[in-house]
């Protein structure tokens, strides 16, 4: 049976800037000081803040390489057919002036141009992709953070080795990247429940919808957090009661928020009452993952 | 010489295509012999690396130059390793014939 206090939490949201880092960042600190074993993963791995609001000292930096491919032009028979094996044009070739190059930036790091090569002109070098670093914060609580190297186009890589660095069989808390794309799905692929940031605004509600279908079909569990609530319309609350969605937890628009966000300090630091409504929060969610576990 | 330029459709009324390695047709178009050859761009729906693909494609009818609307980070060392211009027409509504006719001028 699955242990229920063995719970992954990714933090979400279509439209960017709703407020999942502060979501994250909060909850983490109220499971932390009240006693829990927690990690957590920043799988914003092209703009990773988290760390910010914490004081932690690096006990580990992973680099996080891609295999290219290396051709020595000597060998080389202009032949082809490492280009006819790639999927995804990163070798240019032009046989008749002798020219083949490959496109680092495309290159997946299949290895398929190594098998088409007959000649042994094809070797594999590493392109380093990013590093995840490792902080503990105190002997209860440790934050992993994907960074993505500057000018590398995909940080699917660099979150799927954060991940495997966080992997723990306590609390995860997931701070996943904005959108619905790769890396978005990397992140939540291997959540337990799914928490959704958005605002009461028709960008909140477009992105919403968009993250709801998305997790829909990957068969997650999930609620919604309305972050900045006062502002905008009821179309967000009145799209949770037609679909059925549970409504986790509203945070008002307040300049008292946003304040101390910006100068890096944690609201429930300084506000026991929302250290109070993030647990409150995290038991709902753990009953319906326990929940879910017994029905296994 | 010869000279590539990005085109909507497969005629001299066609407009220029904007996108370099996406565009529906590259006009090959010879300043000597005044011919010119339409081939459609197989790599207008690929996945990725289109850019790449299509400099392939036009570097190996031994062009020096490029005539789009834009071209892609990717593939602008590539060019210039190659020793092939770009050039850039910005207005979108320059026909193929009106390009050619500037070239000849």
């Amino acid at each position: 049976m699955i242990d229920p206090e063995e719970i992954k939490i990714a933090i979400a949201s279509g439209k960017g800037g709703t407020g999942k880092t502060l979501i994250a960042t909060n909850l983490f600190y109220s499971l932390y000081t009240n006693g829990n074993s927690t990690t957590l993963i920043d799988c914003d791995a092209e703009e990773p803040n988290a760390k910010i609001f914490f004081n932690g000292e690096l006990n580990k930096t992973i680099p996080v390489t891609q295999k290219v491919p290396f051709i020595d032009v000597d060998r080389c028979t202009f032949c082809g057919k490492c280009h006819e094996y790639c999927s995804y044009n990163a070798i240019f070739i032009l046989p008749p002036v002798k020219i083949i190059q490959v496109m680092e930036d495309l290159c997946h790091g299949c290895g398929a141009c190594l098998i088409a090569c007959k000649e042994g002109a094809i070797t594999e070098k590493d392109v380093l992709l990013g590093n995840v670093n490792s902080y503990r914060i105190n002997p209860l609580a440790r934050l992993v953070e994907g960074r993505t190297g500057i000018g590398i186009f995909s940080p699917v890589p660099v979150i799927k080795a954060a991940l495997k660095e966080g992997r723990t069989d306590q609390i995860t808390i997931m701070d996943a990247p904005p959108g619905t794309s790769c890396p978005f799905i990397q992140t939540v692929v291997s959540a337990d429940y799914v928490i959704l940031v958005t605002e009461p605004t028709p960008f909140g509600l477009s992105d919403l919808k968009q993250s709801v279908e998305t997790l829909r079909i990957m068969n997650k569990t999930f609620g919604v957090i309305i972050n900045r609530s006062g502002i905008g319309n009821l179309d967000v609350y009145n799209y949770l009661r037609d679909e059925n969605i549970d409504l986790l937890l509203e945070i008002p628009y307040d300049r008292m928020i946003a304040s101390l966000y910006s100068s890096g300090i944690l609201i429930a630091q300084k506000t026991i009452s929302w250290q109070e409504q993030l647990l409150a929060m995290m038991n709902t969610i753990k009953a319906y993952h326990a929940s879910s576990c017994y029905q296994r | 010489m010869k000279i590539a330029i990005t085109s909507q459709g497969n005629s001299l009324e066609s407009l220029i295509d904007q996108r370099f390695g996406r565009c529906a047709y590259f006009v090959v178009y010879d300043t000597e012999s005044r011919a010119m050859e339409y081939i459609p761009n197989p790599n207008r729906e690929v996945e990725e690396g289109a850019g790449p693909a299509s400099v392939q494609l036009v570097a190996s009818r031994n062009i020096s130059k490029i005539i789009s609307g834009e071209f892609g980070m990717k593939i602008k060392p590539l060019l210039d390793s190659l020793n092939i211009q770009m050039i850039v027409v910005k207005n979108p509504n320059k026909t193929i014939h009106e390009i050619i006719e500037m070239l000849n001028h």
